[in-house]
């Protein structure tokens, strides 16, 4: 296969005026943090220091928690959700106004290619908050119960792989049906949800509505320990999720949990093996592979393995690796050192537990973060890197022969959030979409989202849904009942 | 004229379509409510004390059961919970002596609440073909693709059943759980077992396949926390906490965090937990509170 030579076609930084320090922002303000303490965020594909940020203390959270009870029942609570809508509304149009200013940001501080934050990411964003601006005023037609209201303060905490589009799955469920929301973005990505707050006073969203707080982990469990919040909504790993459902244990708090993955992409004999390539190479490579539904396990029909494996390598040798900011990079920066380490901690176990290591051997650039795209071969059930989430560019394969066997191995795992299948068969698709365990399965598709389809796990996973009407469930409490 | 002595029931678990003793070998007394007229509390049988490996025994059957009971049709689910509540009329008798007995209720009141419990039994019993189409659907996405919502079960989902309502309360949490597919380990009543296992002897002899429901007799804070730490249990529904001696409910959901089990608390605020009014109909909560929605995409083209 020709590799075709690029000459450099990087995205223009320009447009993006980013500030040396930044505030939290609560009650429609910018403050400082009541601690004084502060942390850098760097872009991850140079370690530049872009800028610092202010790390919010319990008292921080606490501030703006009760802007957000102050918004909720002095305002948003009572507005009518048609003009809670047209907010949104306003919101999505802001967001689609400053597309490219949003998208270089995303990829400077996160690492993601610009391809991905400019075409997927931020237009997501902006769907998600149109589509959730219609529902505002429809929540009665939405099958959830008598008479839906909001359930009050939304504690939310996000990750860094997906910072804005994850603020956006969050923040515009929870205005759409009248709850006010303290928001924690990431430490590694808190840009992009600073430049949202100064969307929303763009917008003119009413003060205390959305608060952004920045830090770790100490900043996400006084949102998840403060008494003033009625709900919780939490993406990201598995071992947090657990956590935060102790914490809230014999309270009234509600949780949804949105966590980790071990997806199984599984390949039939009959499959349009070229298009089951593009969908391997998309399941665990989009976003350098930090995706909770990656398709991190490739399971193979025995027959065509070797022939899928060598059609998978010849691609992996295309991918562009290297500078974000370039519109031809296919693979960007791994987001943090820390997460580097994880990654390279788990694929030295696989190798140490037997299984075969490959990578496309592509040059890497001096400085930041990076991680070639890598496969592992001859993958045991019981290996490391088929249990656990690895969460960079890595796929382990394993091999069966039988569709009972591809789904006993894919349903064996404690999580349950997506799956992808490969077939040219009508009728397996559907048999096997019915007996994986997962949330979503992508059938000759893979790592598809849209505001309107519901997104969540079974079993460790997590619980509840984002996205779709389901996903409203989880932000109105309804009367009635027993 | 000499007066019959009758024959009297045993009263056991009910475990894998079987109606084994405790393991244990323990068994306790229940008493009848006190209705004011007597002054010591009348005998009504020894129950099954279950144990811990009781619990996990109800546990694997129910999990060996689950994916059978799940991929029946939804028209036949709905045909075998329809005929749980004919055989329930049958029984009509025995239930009436014991939820009057376990409940302390006048004739006519324990004849107005077993008819509510087959009633409630029906209603749930006709949603069996009918949630998925209200709560599932076809989702409009931005691209050329079919992409749908589905309810399935959860799984294996851990019932604490109300302390108080002994029959109509039993039936309103344990037949939204196992409508959808899910199956299911049912602590009954502590102090008021007997309606219990009564009903257990009706899903016996109706077509409910073993498994599908098992029934354990016994001290709650003595089972419930092996249930809510229990590894293959997927959910535990918290309403028998209420009232309940020596539960913590908190406890039970702290446990269940453990492989994060779905967890519906009991009624209440706070840290109160009140057991619900189950005389109104119900809404579609409990059974929802037990599905998972499952979105499945797949492109379209020529």
């Amino acid at each position: 296969m020709p590799t075709f030579e690029y000459a450099p076609a990087p995205e223009s930084r320009a447009v993006v005026d980013i500030a040396s320090s930044h505030g939290l922002f609560i009650g429609g303000e910018f403050v400082e943090a009541t601690g004084g303490t502060a942390f850098k965020t760097v872009n991850p594909a140079t370690e530049e220091v872009l800028s610092e940020v202010s790390e919010a203390s319990a008292d921080d959270v606490d501030a703006a928690v009760r802007a957000a009870r102050t918004a909720y029942t002095r305002v948003w609570s009572r507005m009518s959700g048609a003009d809670r809508g047209k907010y949104l509304y306003r919101i999505a149009r802001i967001v689609q106004e400053r597309a490219r200013e949003l998208a270089v940001l995303e990829t400077l501080d996160n690492g993601k290619p610009i391809k991905e934050s400019r075409d997927v990411d931020i237009p997501l964003v902006a769907a998600h908050f149109f589509y959730h601006a219609g529902w505002a005023d429809k929540l009665s037609y939405a099958s959830l119960g008598e008479n839906p209201r909001p359930v009050g303060v939304v504690g939310q905490v996000i990750p860094w792989n997906f910072p804005l589009l994850m603020l956006a799955w969050k923040v515009a469920p929870a205005l759409a049906t009248g709850n006010t929301v303290v928001l924690k973005p990431a430490e590694t990505t808190p840009l992009t949800a600073l430049l949202f707050a100064e969307i929303c006073r763009q917008a003119d969203l009413p003060p205390g509505v959305v608060n952004i707080v920045t830090g770790a982990g100490a900043t996400g469990q006084a949102i998840v320990d403060h008494p003033g919040i009625d709900k919780l909504a939490f993406t990201g790993s598995t071992g947090v999720g657990k956590m935060i459902a102790r914490s809230i244990a014999g309270t009234r708090k509600r949780a949804t949990l949105e966590l980790g993955g071990k997806g199984a992409n599984i390949v039939f004999d009959d499959a349009a093996i070229d298009q089951a390539v593009e969908g391997i190479v998309t399941g665990i490579f989009f976003n350098q592979g930090h995706v909770c539904c990656a398709g991190s396990r490739l399971l193979v029909q025995e027959n065509v393995a070797d022939e899928v494996l060598r059609r998978l390598k010849r691609r992996l040798g295309t991918l562009r690796v290297g500078d974000p900011m370039d519109k031809n990079t296919d693979v960007g920066a791994i987001n943090s050192k820390a997460q580097l380490e994880r990654i390279q901690a788990l694929t030295e176990a696989g190798e140490a537990e037997g299984a075969e290591r490959w990578d496309s051997g592509c040059e890497l650039p001096a400085h930041g973060y990076w991680f070639r795209p890598t496969v592992f071969s001859g993958v045991a059930q019981t290996h490391r890197i088929a249990q656990e989430e690895i969460f960079g560019p890595v796929v382990s394969v394993l091999t069966f022969r039988t569709p009972g066997e591809a789904v006993a191995k894919a349903n064996n795992t404690p999580y349950g959030l997506s799956a992808g299948v490969w077939t040219e068969k009508g009728s397996r698709i559907l048999w096997m979409a019915d007996q994986l365990r997962a949330g979503v399965v992508w059938a000759n598709t893979f790592n598809k989202f849209d505001p309107t389809s519901p997104f969540g796990g079974y079993k460790e996973s997590g619980y509840g849904r984002e996205g779709g009407r389901h996903g409203l469930e989880a932000y109105v409490t309804t009367g009635g009942g027993q | 004229m000499s007066t019959r002595v009758d024959v009297r029931k045993t009263y056991k678990l009910y475990i894998g379509g079987a109606f084994p003793r405790s393991e244990s070998g323990r068994s306790y007394e229940v008493l009848a409510a006190p209705t004011g007229r007597r002054s010591t509390p009348r005998f009504l049988a020894n129950a099954a004390q279950g144990s811990r490996k009781d619990a996990r025994d109800a546990v694997v059957a129910a999990r060996k059961a689950q994916p059978g009971w799940a991929s029946a049709t939804a028209y036949n689910r709905g045909q075998v919970l329809y005929r749980v509540a004919e055989v329930m009329e049958g029984r009509r008798a025995q239930l009436v002596s014991d939820v009057r007995d376990s409940e302390g209720l006048t004739a006519a009141r324990a004849e107005a609440v077993v008819s509510a419990a087959i009633d409630r039994w029906v209603w749930y019993a006709g949603w069996s073909d009918k949630y998925a189409q209200v709560l599932g659907g076809l989702n409009p996405v931005a691209g050329p693709y079919f992409d749908i919502s589905a309810p399935e079960p959860t799984g294996v989902v851990a019932v604490l059943a109300p302390q108080a309502s002994s029959l109509l309360g039993l039936v309103s949490v344990l037949a939204p759980v196992i409508v959808s597919g899910n199956t299911c380990v049912v602590l009954a009543s502590q102090a008021r077992p007997l309606p219990a296992v009564d009903l257990a002897e009706c899903l016996a002899t109706s077509d409910v396949p073993g498994g599908v429901v098992n029934v354990v007799t016994g001290r709650t804070a003595e089972v419930a926390p092996w249930l809510a730490s229990h590894r293959d249990v997927n959910a535990i529904d918290l309403t028998g906490a209420a009232d309940a001696d020596g539960v913590d409910w908190g406890g039970l959901e702290l446990a269940a965090a453990e492989n994060l089990k779905r967890v519906l608390r009991p009624g209440g605020t706070g840290a109160t937990a009140v057991e619900p009014d189950f005389g109104p109909t119900p809404d579609l909560s409990r059974l929802s509170a037990f599905l998972e929605t499952k979105t499945v995409w797949h492109p379209k083209g020529r």
